[in-house]
């Protein structure tokens, strides 16, 4: 299991803020997204959103993430 | 460095700050409150705590290695916030007021433009996300 984490805007986007996704083995990124509806997927594929894999910022560049891992997604920080 | 989830007290957790260092000769302090005003309701920041916590300390690290200083202390909140909650406290005690001004509004930058939180407010009983300003990029690039 992948725990997908949605942050900001994007929890709106997803319906909820945590999603445990099904894997039985390493998904590489486009694959985790291939499981999302349309709109998500579309949002999350913006360079601006940044990802976390296990607390860290990952670039999405070649990101692969198995069972056990924690991938979050991470719009702009709000300034204000 | 704390993160917090409950309203907190500024005026306590200064004279508690300013009691630790009773050498400094000087104490500078920024409060950030929830503004009233355009029909905000409501203020809600989230954050993710495995990157939110890790990025403040080494904030209050760099900012501790860069001014000479006595004490820094950052505190934010999280949660559901009222207009006039206070949102966030900075304050740096230092020998010298100059180092503890400067030391404080760098860190606000820091915490305003860089900072793990995502904001939004509620307007007539529906949130919006509140999206990031170019002005905060400006604030950082004052700090390069």
């Amino acid at each position: 299991m992948i725990r997908l984490v949605f942050l900001g805007r994007l929890a709106d986007l997803a319906g909820r803020p945590v999603r445990d996704l099904a894997a039985v083995g390493p998904m590489p990124l486009p694959a985790i997204l291939a499981t999302m509806s349309a709109p998500l997927a579309a949002a999350l594929a913006d360079d601006r959103i940044k990802l976390a894999l296990n607390g860290v910022v990952t670039p999405r560049e070649g990101l692969v993430a198995g069972p056990g891992d924690e991938l979050a997604f991470l719009p702009p920080v709000s300034g204000g | 460095m704390r993160l917090i989830l409950t309203p907190f007290d500024p005026a306590a957790e200064l004279a508690r700050f300013t009691a630790t260092h009773p050498a400094a000769g000087g104490v500078v302090s920024f409060l950030g409150q929830v503004r009233a005003g355009d029909g905000v309701e409501a203020l809600e920041l989230s954050h993710y705590e495995p990157l939110t916590l890790p990025a403040m300390q080494e904030l209050a690290a760099s900012v501790t290695q860069r001014w000479t200083l006595d004490g820094l202390m950052l505190l934010h909140r999280a949660g559901v916030m009222m207009p006039g909650d206070p949102i966030v406290l900075v304050a740096a005690a230092a020998r010298h007021r100059r180092d503890a001004f400067a030391a404080a509004d760098c860190a606000m930058d820091h915490l305003k433009s860089q900072a793990w939180f995502w904001k939004r407010e509620q307007v007539g009983g529906q949130w919006r996300w509140i999206e990031p300003r170019p002005q905060d990029h400006d604030d950082l690039a004052r700090w390069q």
